[in-house]
């Protein structure tokens, strides 16, 4: 080109930026669709869409590092004998070992235990090193039933069961084939090597009065001693919420769709599900409805970052938030000092999301022992202590500005929304204004 | 011999029972189940468990060690995720049957309803009479001995599980062929047959199906048939 101008005459176009181009000519060269990891990366309204209203003439805050904002949270007290106590609002949500490493599970349990809150198995069953190091365990029962027995199950500190997750409602799973380790496979009774598939639906329930029957299984077998939690990929949340409550749950996990994956089609990742902040709203209004608010304790999951993620989500009522691909991201996931390697994968820190095919240079989502190993588990669970540490800091530092003495006191009132999208999503109204969108004037 | 009687006691205080070391060696006799759920679930000690009539979703449910014997029909789900020991359904059993089951041996005298040995992980399942559709779908190992016909969809998306039928089979699933009988799975199916205590006749009328193997790892080229 020989007009030195050239440049600033480019114009990109809205409707085939470069990434729909490289997908559109990836497609016509690999004819199949692309399956990666991490959630979705579109934009959608959010808890950045919320702002808080600190105290002022009409609120007394609280003072910072001296008057106590309490984090405590009890879950599965409507039937269970043993229920939850957690000293933080934030859990570690449901990851595989098989998706991630053993390192990278026992860093999680090793976390969530400094800190008094609880982590979560995923596909492929309960691990020693997982189950050693968690104070608080939360035994995933999933449609794959991979590693389910009865023995790990009566040593789960509750028991969630999984319809749906929020990167895929609708959908199973993949654990392709290169990330079977000899033990992964022993664990879900397959052959090594091959591709193994998560069922999308359970094998042996459908719909919801049949889900009340199998939760009263699973309290027959542990002898009604451990909650029992159900989590929902967010869509038709409010029914969902609904039917779960009527169907026994003692907790119900809400996942929006910016939650993580270790493997799922971008397509499904990016087109199904709503956003977390329309589902929290959702979800709370049903357990309102039911007369169950906080009874039923909500948990929200989907693309939580932060103290203030936190603070807003129990603000519109949930009890506690979640976190997967934080945590995974806090352990050292896209972390820069990997830049070389993953630009020899072809990508950059920041922008990795190939979890599937298990080359992860962090030693997270791998299976690859040589990768793994970079990771100390010692040291991977002092930075999620850490973290969890300043999201909770974070959570109370915006409880104390709207004087709240415990966090789960924030309530929608405490907040404005930035948008008329995030307005409607959350039934905040729009900052300066009265006005929430469907609620007239 | 404890005998819990479904129609005073709740179905907890059975299960609490079974769950008790104390049960080890035991034999309980279940009376007026009355198709209630989860009779038994959930047992672990090598405990002989006699239910006299029939039970609802999920008897048996997740057992370990026990011998159970239902002297009726099962309900969806019986013996779902049993990992060993003996479940034994005299008449016929609903949906789901021995879904997920990891090991031990499920019997059911009659027939059962669709999908049958489900995701099976080990378990050794023989059926008296007949399965209905998708049975044994994405079954990963252990035996399924069907001695009647088989509805739509054998064997589905299945793994390395083995399936024996004596009947007729409606159509296979994804993946799913039918395999030469060798001298070693006459052996097998023999056996199986005999640990079950049922007498299938001549079994030279058995057919064996197993994994084509072409699904196990994605193929676009073979798209098509998912």
């Amino acid at each position: 080109m020989s007009d030195p101008e050239f440049k600033s005459r480019l114009r990109e176009s809205a409707t085939f930026p470069r990434h729909v181009i490289a997908e559109i000519q990836r497609a016509a060269r690999e004819g199949i669709y692309d399956i990666r990891g991490f959630g979705a990366k579109r934009q959608v309204p959010d808890f950045d869409d919320l702002l808080f209203l600190g105290a002022s003439m009409s609120r007394y805050p609280l003072e910072g590092y001296r008057e106590r904002c309490d984090t405590s949270v009890t879950l599965g007290a409507r039937f269970a004998k043993k229920p939850i106590e957690l000293k933080i609002p934030i859990t570690i949500a449901g990851m595989s070992f098989g998706a991630l490493s053993s390192q990278a599970k026992e860093s999680l349990g090793r976390g969530a235990s400094i800190m008094g809150t609880s982590t979560t198995t995923g596909d492929g069953g309960m691990t020693p090193e997982e189950r050693g190091h968690s104070d608080i365990l939360v035994y995933q029962y999933l449609p794959s039933r991979y590693g389910m027995n009865p023995d790990d199950l009566r040593k789960a500190d509750a028991i969630e069961v999984v319809v749906g997750q929020g990167a895929k409602p609708g959908g199973g799973g993949m654990l392709l084939g290169q990330k079977i380790s000899d033990r992964v496979a022993e664990m879900r009774n397959l052959p090594k090597g091959i591709d193994q598939r998560s069922a999308c639906r359970h094998p042996d329930w459908t719909g919801p009065d049949d889900l009340e029957i199998k939760i009263g299984e699973l309290r027959e077998i542990t002898d009604w001693q451990v909650p029992i939690y159900v989590k929902v990929g967010a869509t038709r949340t409010f029914f969902d919420v609904t039917l779960a409550v009527k169907a026994g749950a003692d907790v119900v996990v809400v996942d929006g769709m910016q939650g993580g994956t270790a493997a799922t089609q971008d397509v499904f990742i990016e087109h199904v599900g709503i956003p977390t902040l329309p589902a929290v709203r959702l979800a709370v209004e049903a357990l309102k409805e039911l007369d169950m608010h906080r009874k039923v304790q909500l948990i929200v999951s989907g693309g939580i970052r932060n103290g203030a993620d936190t603070a807003k989500a129990l603000a519109l009522g949930a009890d506690a938030v979640s976190i997967g691909t934080a945590a995974m991201i806090a352990l050292g996931d896209n972390s820069p000092e990997h830049e070389a390697e993953y630009n020899k994968l072809g990508t950059s820190a920041g922008y990795y999301d190939d979890w599937q095919d298990g080359c992860d240079p962090s030693g997270i989502s791998t299976q690859d022992p040589e990768l793994a190993q970079r990771l100390d588990p010692e040291l991977g669970g002092r930075r999620i202590a850490n973290y969890l540490n300043c999201m909770t800091l974070e959570t109370q530092t915006l409880a104390r500005a709207c004087g709240k003495s415990h966090v789960h006191n924030l309530e929608p009132e405490d907040m404005v929304a930035l948008t008329v999208e995030a307005a409607a999503m959350a039934k905040i109204p729009l900052a300066g204004t009265s006005w929430i969108p469907g609620n007239g004037f | 011999m404890p005998t819990f009687d479904l129609k005073d006691v709740d179905v907890r205080e059975l299960n609490q029972a079974l769950h008790d070391e104390a049960s080890a060696g035991a034999e309980f006799k279940i009376i007026n189940p009355n198709g209630k759920h989860s009779v038994a679930v959930g047992a672990m000690y090598s405990t002989q468990i006699d239910i006299e009539g029939h039970v609802g979703y999920y008897c048996a449910g997740m057992n370990q060690q026990a011998t159970v014997t239902v002297h009726g029909n099962a309900g969806s789900g019986c013996a779902e995720n049993m990992t060993s020991g003996q479940v034994r359904v005299k008449g016929n059993a609903s949906q789901y049957c021995g879904a997920t089951a990891h090991g031990g041996l499920l019997v059911v005298e009659g027939d059962t309803a669709a999908r049958c040995g489900i995701s099976m992980k080990g378990v050794d399942i023989v059926i008296g009479g007949s399965v209905g559709n998708m049975s044994a779908f994405m079954a990963q190992s252990g035996h399924l001995v069907i001695c009647g016909d088989a509805g739509e969809a054998l064997g589905d998306s299945m793994y390395e599980a083995r399936i024996y039928v004596g009947g007729e089979v409606a159509s296979l699933g994804a993946d799913c062929i039918e395999k030469p009988i060798k001298s070693e799975h006459e052996a097998e199916l023999k056996e199986l047959l005999g640990q079950a205590g049922i007498d299938a006749g001549d079994i030279s009328r058995f057919r064996r199906y197993g994994s084509a193997r072409k699904l196990y790892n994605f193929n676009i080229d073979h798209a098509g048939e998912y």
